[in-house]
């Protein structure tokens, strides 16, 4: 299986550095640059990245037709497409309570999705 | 077909003082506008001045209207509540040779125009931000600042309270003719009869006037001047400065505005096309250059705005004297039943009321009979502006309509109130433009950031439709495509 | 609610610095405190900022905007804040007073006994960065777009060019496409990125979306809406280069290019304004230069994290209910701050060095341009080093800070003056 060397900025803290990941397939061979915390992301960008996912959902009876919702934990990445396609199903309806639970154990992921704010029924 | 006496194409400054003039007799009026809104070509985009008239060649249409017109403005502001301020203009010399202002007086005495020369020191008095460098100026006492835009609505709005009829989105198409004899027009809404032809189509009044066969040899030759918008929290200039001229125009101004902002602009460049108001990069260099040397002070951090505005430039030859940008303002022999107006750039907006006055007594000349109306009602009453009233005046404002209350426009202090007046007003806004040029919304240091969606709220609400369907100007320049959660396929 | 005349604390606007404040203000000892805000709901521009970032500091927790606002709602609702909302403030006199004009509650006229100005930041316009072309709709600023996205619940167009890689234009490309509209490209004026490089990898590395450093708009083209935008190179002054031109077509232009602090307010009030931040001259306890009328938030400066701007807001507050309960109070002399090296602003400008004795004081500013080296946070009275702190780089884009601590008291009683510098390590 051939190597490929490519790089990869970090995230974990501010500083961004760009660490260069070799590896073999999902195996990391080498990360050149970063620190502890760096390179465990590396290992986590490879293998199963993920990310917060931040968006909105309709919402009827409120004082504005959208409601900001957020994922508990970070989501994996490859499945956000699927979750933002069945997030736009969703309707709520005020009144809705902040952290209020809008989808739970999202596609079987472990993961819930949460009302962002209150929404008082107007 | 609806048929009307006189029928007037072209919302601009001249056609909309024209009908409010005609609106004072017994006949019937139409006039039509292609825009989705009135003003919206050269009228809106100009150095709002009403010009003492020194500048025009003596002996031409533009000197004689330019003088006849400018003393008319004090009761047309008053009556029709548009803001005007007679301030008076400087012609200001810097390193131009000794004596470059001695024509100009001269050429001032010619037009019966008064302007005094004033010394340096004396100049620097009136205007402390002038280049410290001046040599001294001449001064215009009778020049003022107007709001073009209100110069347009207001007379069209009494027009409409006196009886006339306003058409947007529709534009001329060619003449209905018997022979040499117009019965009425075509255009995109429709025909048309009538007895009279107005062409007061600005930029188009070449091409309007060719379909009557009339001037084959006139074109209009559009010539691009581009403004600056200064903020009006860094800089306030209360006066009119215009460099000393050169033969091609009267030379980049710094001005302030009955607005309160300070304009910096035009330059003058010729284009081919009648659409093209893009603002260039040189342009604006060549502005900045320009009022740099009248007001060194003028940094572009106090830019929130930049416009460009097309003058109508035509090729007419004035008829006693050599020179040939005159306007065209003639009954023309060639056909029966057309007012031509042409070749309208500067002093255009500050001699419209006297145009709309030679309207009134060329049919006169040409046999009409105008019978004054008995209940004609010249004053059109200006809406209350919270931005211009005490906290006194406001508070009583918001007690009597609490919309007045609510702030849209946190910049230029503009409220519910205002807007809905405006929607529902005898020529309605109907777009966000529409309202920025009546209310002055949209126009300060956030340019309409905070604005924008309440706007759009408050114009979907009062016209009854989706948001999704209002517009920055007309169909084509709807600010919003979907619902955020409406996925296209 | 019965709203009273006179207030011991107002609050200008009832964002994330003016809840601070208010909740600080009310724990203080103030007892009749009031925010004013000009939206129907208090939270501010965090209101739209529905994506995750806020909170680390503060809760430990990775919150989205609303989240974070809720929070503080809640806790001002608690302590007994009064809200007067959907009112717009048109005037703070240097007494107090403040005239306010609202649908609901018609116009207002209220005496305070202290100010806290909150209002934040304006975006800047494309006037102001001189942008040529055509002016047809669809040129939006990022926040006015993410109002219609994320809070009216409308798209304002379905391909996008967006100008600056500031935070806000990167967070609404990520927003813009998890919407199904199509982000072209993202410009950015200058030779580095202007934003947070997290956003970059989550927000245009994760969809593709290409990012040209030293790029700009060189015209906009379309005559009702946009139909799309000559993107150029340019130089390092800016000027774009001849050859470079590419027309990208779209139907909307977004502008990400730089947060204005909104003081027109306070410059009608009198508060003298620091024209490098352009928001008031602050000192430590942030009063402005008027007594009783203080300032927090995004007003003084521009921040990057919301948790600076919580503390700023509740160390305002505490000004501000200090000077209700014992009146105007001797802070001793005070002496400036200035920047230097590499340094672009500090905040507060002034520091009363006597309030050291009370606890420490932080040091906030930005650095002039990227240094990707370890470097030296210095502070100096003159020659004299006073405290320094090592960082690894310093950015433009992220705010750098330095905590004065209280045992530097009396070095700082000797100073006559500090300056606060960024110098390679």
């Amino acid at each position: 299986m051939p190597t490929i060397t490519e790089k990869i900025i970090c995230t974990t803290c501010p500083k961004g550095c760009t660490l260069e990941v070799t590896r073999d397939g999902k195996t990391v061979i080498s990360i050149l640059n970063g620190c502890k915390r760096g390179h465990e992301y590396a290992q986590q960008e490879l293998t199963d990245p993920r990310r917060m996912v931040a968006t909105t959902v309709s919402v009827k009876g409120g004082v504005h037709p959208l409601m900001p919702v957020y994922t508990s934990a970070p989501f994996p990445k490859p499945r956000i497409p699927e979750l933002l396609k069945l997030l736009r199903t969703v309707e709520l309806a005020a009144p809705v309570a902040l952290d209020q639970p809008v989808l739970q154990n999202v596609l079987g992921t472990g993961i819930d999705v949460h009302a962002s704010r209150e929404m008082k029924r107007i | 077909m609806k048929s009307y006496d006189v029928i007037i194409i072209g919302g601009g400054v001249i056609g909309c003082m024209t009908a409010r003039s005609l609106s004072r007799y017994d006949l019937s009026v139409l006039l039509i506008e292609k825009e989705a809104d009135i003003g919206m070509g050269a009228s809106s985009a100009n150095s709002a001045i009403v010009h003492a008239g020194h500048d025009p060649v003596p002996g031409t249409l533009k000197a004689e209207m330019n003088r006849l017109a400018n003393p008319m403005w004090d009761q047309l502001s008053a009556e029709l509540g548009i803001p005007f301020k007679r301030t008076g203009a400087y012609i200001v010399t810097i390193d131009e040779p000794c004596g470059c202002l001695d024509a100009l007086q001269e050429r001032a005495r010619q037009n019966g125009v008064p302007a005094e020369m004033i010394s340096a020191e004396e100049m620097k008095k009136r205007e402390p931000r002038v280049n410290p460098a001046t040599a001294g100026a001449l001064f215009t006492p009778t020049a003022g600042m107007v709001d073009p835009f209100a110069a347009c609505l207001a007379p069209l709005e009494n027009a409409v309270m006196n009886g006339v009829t306003v058409l947007t989105e529709t534009a001329f198409v060619d003449f209905i003719k018997e022979g040499n004899k117009i019965l009425g027009i075509k255009t995109t809404r429709g025909d048309f009869a009538c007895r009279w032809v107005v062409n007061a189509a600005g930029l188009y009044s070449d091409e309007v006037m060719h379909k009557a066969g009339v001037r084959t040899e006139f074109k209009i030759n559009p010539r691009k001047g581009e403004y600056y918008v200064l903020d009006k929290s860094e800089i306030q200039i209360d006066n009119i400065l215009f460099p000393v001229p050169t033969e091609v125009s009267k030379g980049i101004l710094v001005l302030g505005s009955t607005h309160g902002n300070v304009l910096v602009g035009p330059n003058s460049q010729t284009t081919p096309e009648k659409d093209n108001r893009a603002v260039t990069q040189d342009g604006l260099a060549e502005i900045w250059a320009g009022s740099q040397r009248l007001v060194p002070s003028i940094t572009p951090r106090s830019i929130i705005a930049v416009f460009a505005g097309l003058r109508a430039t035509g090729n007419a030859h004035a008829i006693n004297v050599d020179y040939s940008h005159d306007f065209v303002i003639e009954i023309p022999k060639e056909v029966q039943g057309l007012v031509n107006l042409a070749g309208i750039e500067s002093p255009g907006l500050t001699s419209a009321p006297a145009i709309a006055q030679r309207v009134v007594e060329l049919l006169k000349d040409a046999g009409e009979k105008l019978v004054e109306k008995k209940n004609f009602h010249p004053i059109r009453p200006a809406r209350p502006r919270f931005n211009h009233l005490t906290h006194a005046e406001q508070a009583e404002l918001v007690t009597r309509d609490p919309r007045y209350g609510r702030m849209i426009c946190r910049c230029e202090s503009i409220t519910e109130g205002e807007i809905v007046a405006e929607i529902h007003a005898p020529l309605p806004a109907r777009t966000y433009d529409a309202i920025k040029r009546r209310t002055w919304l949209g126009t300060g240091r956030c340019l309409g950031s905070f604005d924008m969606p309440r706007v759009v709220n408050i114009l979907s609400q009062e016209l009854g439709v989706s948001p999704l369907e209002i517009t920055k100007k007309g169909a084509g320049s709807e600010f919003l495509v979907r619902l955020t959660k409406d996925m296209e396929a | 609610m019965t709203r009273k005349e006179n207030y011991d604390v107002v609050v200008i606007g009832g964002g994330p610095g003016g809840l601070a404040a208010a909740i600080s203000a009310k724990k203080n000892g103030a007892e009749a405190v009031l925010i004013i805000d000009r939206d129907i709901e208090p939270g501010g521009i965090l209101l739209q900022c529905i994506h995750n970032g806020f909170g680390m500091e503060t809760f430990k927790q990775d919150l989205t905007g609303p989240s974070y606002a809720q929070r503080f709602i809640d806790e001002a609702m608690q302590v007994g804040v009064e809200f007067l909302l959907d009112t717009m403030v048109l005037e703070i006199t240097r007494d107090h007073r403040i005239f306010a004009t609202s649908k609901e509650h018609g116009f207002v006229e209220i005496q305070a006994k202290a100010v806290v100005l909150a209002m934040g930041c304006r975006e800047r316009t494309r006037a102001q960065v001189r942008l040529p072309g055509t002016r047809p709709a669809g040129v939006y600023t990022a926040g006015t777009a993410q109002r219609w996205v994320n809070v009216e619940g409308f798209m304002p167009g379905k391909r996008f060019v967006i100008l600056g890689s500031g935070d806000i234009g990167m967070i609404m490309a990520r927003r813009l496409t998890f919407e199904g509209a199509k982000v072209e490209r993202v410009l950015e004026v200058m030779p580095y990125l202007s934003g947070l490089t997290r956003n970059y990898v989550q927000c245009l590395m994760d969809f593709d979306i290409q990012l040209q450093l030293k790029h700009t708009v060189k015209n906009i083209i379309g005559k009702n809406r946009v139909e799309a935008i000559e993107a150029c190179a340019v130089d390092d002054r800016w000027q774009p280069i001849p050859g470079t031109e590419e027309i990208i077509p779209c139907d909307t232009l977004l502008l990400s290019v730089g947060l204005i602090p909104e003081n027109e307010l306070s410059r009608q009030a009198g508060v003298r304004i620091d024209p490098i931040t352009a928001g008031p001259r602050v000192d430590d306890g942030f009063q402005t230069n008027i007594p009783g009328i203080y300032s927090a938030g995004n007003v003084v400066h521009v921040y990057d994290l919301v948790d600076w701007v919580t503390e700023a807001g509740l160390a305002a507050g505490r000004s501000a209910a200090r000077l209700v309960r014992l009146g105007p109070v001797a802070d001793g002399p005070s002496i400036p701050v200035k920047a230097a090296e590499n340094v672009r602003y500090v905040v507060p400008q002034t520091l009363h060095p006597a309030h050291l004795e009370e606890g420490d004081i932080r040091l906030q500013m930005r650095v002039t341009r990227p240094i990707e080296k370890p470097v030296w946070v210095e502070v100096r009275s003159g020659d004299k080093l006073i405290t320094r702190r090592g960082e690894p780089y310093a950015r433009p884009g992220e705010m750098v800070t330095i905590t004065l601590k209280s045992n530097l008291v009396e070095e700082v009683k000797a100073a006559i003056e500090l300056s606060v510098a960024i110098v390679e390590r």
